[in-house]
């Protein structure tokens, strides 16, 4: 099995006839993801990658059936169109758009609270890779061969760091249920913990990997939850070390600006909880193979 | 983004909040000038950079005379302020703000940031103004009063007279407060912002409410849509080269090291470094080029980091994923054509192979790595002056 994702789930692609849309959709295709068309509104009836195309998210969701969507919206646009994908009912929606305003996504994740929580859309990134369950399906944009189907679980803010990662368990041999990108961003759609919760659950990953970076409260809200309700073995890594305080570091949530932000102050929390934490970035793999060790015993 | 204290006052006064009446000056003659227009017999010379703790820097004079504004004036325009805030290096005080003074009886302290728990905005305020709130949340968090917004209605003037009520404040002295809270709310929600500070929140001897001085930052992301803040920016008090990678859209943050780096994603970028530090190199920056390493991105990339004089290496580490190794390598070889300093490569990701062979092929005395320990062990050495390929 895998979270989130994999070859049954139907998936339209959200800003579907736009360049790079248009170029991650035929990769997604090409994975073995079952996309079964987009939206571009004002665009409705036409055909694109030979799919059909709709106007809005509804008509979308009662043609084909889709359940999850992926969205290449540009900033402006991009919280109406993540609360139009709520709205249709979808359970899953991955934004990948950078650099959308945090007080829109503080909107968004108000907006998605009106539903019960078992009804509740689960929104991945934004500013992120997406998701990928190796060898089923890809929801996002990584480089699809660099990940092996096995029994770990990956969660990452950054995209590339992720990307390390599972090369490097890919060249030790590990591979990979489902790897979620939860993207650089202060407003995450979802969350470490909200991941490491389905991870849990899911019977083929044996260990999870959370890679986390400086800023916000959520690497020590996750590492909380493990020492208190997880049964598997998680690897932790927090990026930033060198990052000195106040300066944004690429991502807009890379910034130390509250007590507890540091990449010292998370990585001491998160071994204070029983996590095992990788001594530096070269050695996720490495680390990674222990806790699959521990998972065995 | 931040603004100087004037432009967040004048920010700010449109919403409502109480400020005193002040005006800008670029020279003493200017600060004498406005000081003659406002009138009074107190005058506050209050030196504008983008940070706090001026005034324990000296960067907040009260003058009784228009020779003390003169010579305030004189002494803190072109002087460079370190304040706690500022870094070693300081700031270069360029603009001033003459401001007429205003004898209160109470300094308060009034907030609001962006909180990413709870993913809402949050009003926090003290009776005890004037301090550090971090100092006071960490010593004294009893004085603290905090309410949280609900994006979906906003602030409510309830949770305003709450705070203002247990701020200890007077009924004439609330209402003013209701207004001052509720002003800076509206601002932060409609400008995008992601910190106001009011600190010190006065309260005069005839019961008026005034904000003595005034901090805000804004949202990166969001000022597509607020022309007006963004004509506020103050270039001169950024580093030249961030600005300039920022045009080029690259990501750039320099640092104090002599390891230049060129990486693309912001978290393999921080880890990079990290690895670096924990080879026993510094960074000399943070350079995120994006997703999209093209052969442009690459060059420009060199040249901004090159720009750094401490520079005696340079790594570059690209995870190719969307785009293949083979192409970034052709953009790296074009680029250190003529290097004065070693360059160790690593790349990763789609088509490896093809990029690493470009890499030994082109005649140029480049480092190639296979890992990211690998690399980072090469440029410290190589930052070293040990020779090696």
């Amino acid at each position: 099995m895998s979270i989130l994702i994999d070859e049954t789930t139907r998936v339209i692609v959200q800003g579907f006839t736009g360049d790079k849309a248009t170029f991650h959709a035929k990769e997604m295709i090409a994975y073995g993801t079952s996309v079964v068309g987009g939206v571009t509104p004002g665009k409705g009836g036409q055909r694109h990658l030979d799919r059909p195309v709709f106007n809005t998210v509804k008509d979308a969701v009662s043609a084909t059936g889709a359940e999850a969507s992926i969205a290449f919206v540009p900033p402006p646009y991009a919280a109406d169109a993540l609360m139009e994908a709520a709205d249709a009912g979808l359970r899953l929606v991955c934004i990948i758009t950078d650099g959308i305003p945090s007080q829109d996504m503080m909107r968004v994740k108000r907006y998605l609270r009106r539903y019960a929580k078992a009804e509740r859309t689960t929104l991945v990134g934004p500013n992120c890779a997406g998701i990928i369950s190796a060898g089923r399906a890809m929801l996002g944009i990584m480089p699809g061969h660099i990940y092996i189907r096995g029994n770990v679980g990956i969660v990452s803010r950054s995209g590339t760091l992720g990307y390390e990662a599972a090369s490097q368990m890919k060249a030790l041999g590990i591979g990979v249920t489902t790897s979620v990108g939860i993207g650089g961003d202060p407003i995450n759609g979802s969350s470490f913990l909200d991941h490491l919760m389905l991870f849990e659950q899911d019977p083929e990953t044996h260990a999870v990997v959370i890679i986390g970076e400086i800023g916000g409260p959520q690497e020590a809200e996750a590492a909380k939850w493990v020492a208190e309700n997880m049964t598997k073995p998680v690897v932790g890594y927090v990026a930033g070390l060198t990052a000195p305080k106040g300066r944004r570091m690429g991502h807009a949530g890379a910034i130390i600006s509250a007590e507890g932000d540091s990449a010292a102050e998370k990585t001491e929390i998160m071994k204070s909880y029983g996590l095992l934490v990788a001594p530096s970035a070269a050695e996720l793999g490495a680390t990674t193979a222990l806790a699959l060790r521990k998972a065995r015993r | 983004m931040d603004i100087h204290e004037y432009q967040a006052k004048e920010l700010l006064s449109g919403f409502g909040v109480n400020v005193p009446p002040g005006g800008v000056a670029y020279s003493p003659e200017q600060a004498v000038y406005v000081a003659t227009e406002l009138g009074g017999w107190h005058w506050a010379i209050k030196a504008q950079i983008h940070a706090g703790g001026r005034g324990k820097a000296g960067g907040v004079k009260l003058c009784r005379t228009y020779q003390e504004v003169a010579a305030a004036a004189k002494g803190m325009l072109g002087s460079v302020l370190v304040t706690a805030q500022t870094g070693p290096a300081g700031k270069a005080v360029h603009r001033l703000y003459v401001e007429k003074a205003e004898p209160y009886v109470r300094a308060l302290y009034l907030g609001f940031v962006l909180d990413r728990k709870m993913e809402r905005i949050r009003v926090i305020a003290s009776a005890e103004g004037g301090v550090e709130i971090e100092e006071l949340a960490a010593g004294r968090p009893e004085t603290i009063l905090q309410q949280q917004v609900d994006p979906a209605v906003g602030l409510q003037a309830f949770q305003a007279r709450e705070l203002a009520f247990g701020l200890g404040l007077n009924i004439k002295q609330v209402s003013q407060a209701v207004t001052t809270i509720m002003g800076c709310y509206r601002a932060f929600r409609d400008l995008d912002a992601t910190m106001v500070e009011i600190n010190p929140l006065v309260v005069t001897k005839d019961d008026r409410v005034i904000a003595l001085d005034a901090k805000m930052s804004f949202d990166d992301n969001a000022m597509f849509r607020r022309p007006r803040v963004t004509e506020m920016r103050d270039a001169a008090e950024e580093d030249p080269r961030e600005t300039q990678a920022a045009e080029l859209g690259l990501n750039y943050v320099g640092l104090s090291g002599d390891i230049g780096c060129i990486i693309n994603g912001a978290g393999l970028a921080m880890a990079t470094m990290d690895v670096i530090k924990h080879a026993g190199g510094e960074p000399a920056n943070f350079l995120d080029i994006g997703g999209g390493a093209s052969p442009e991105r690459v060059a420009a990339a060199f040249n901004l980091v090159l720009s750094d004089k401490n520079v005696r290496s340079i790594l570059v580490n690209i995870f190719a994923g969307i785009n293949r190794c083979d192409w970034v390598a052709q953009g790296v070889v074009q680029a250190a054509q003529g290097l004065r300093v070693p360059l160790i490569v690593r790349l990763a990701g789609t088509n490896v192979e093809e990029g690493r062979r470009i890499i030994a092929g082109c005649g140029l005395p480049i480092i190639s790595a296979d890992t990211l320990a690998e690399a980072a062990e090469k440029a410290v050495s190589a930052s070293r002056g040990e020779s090696q390929r």
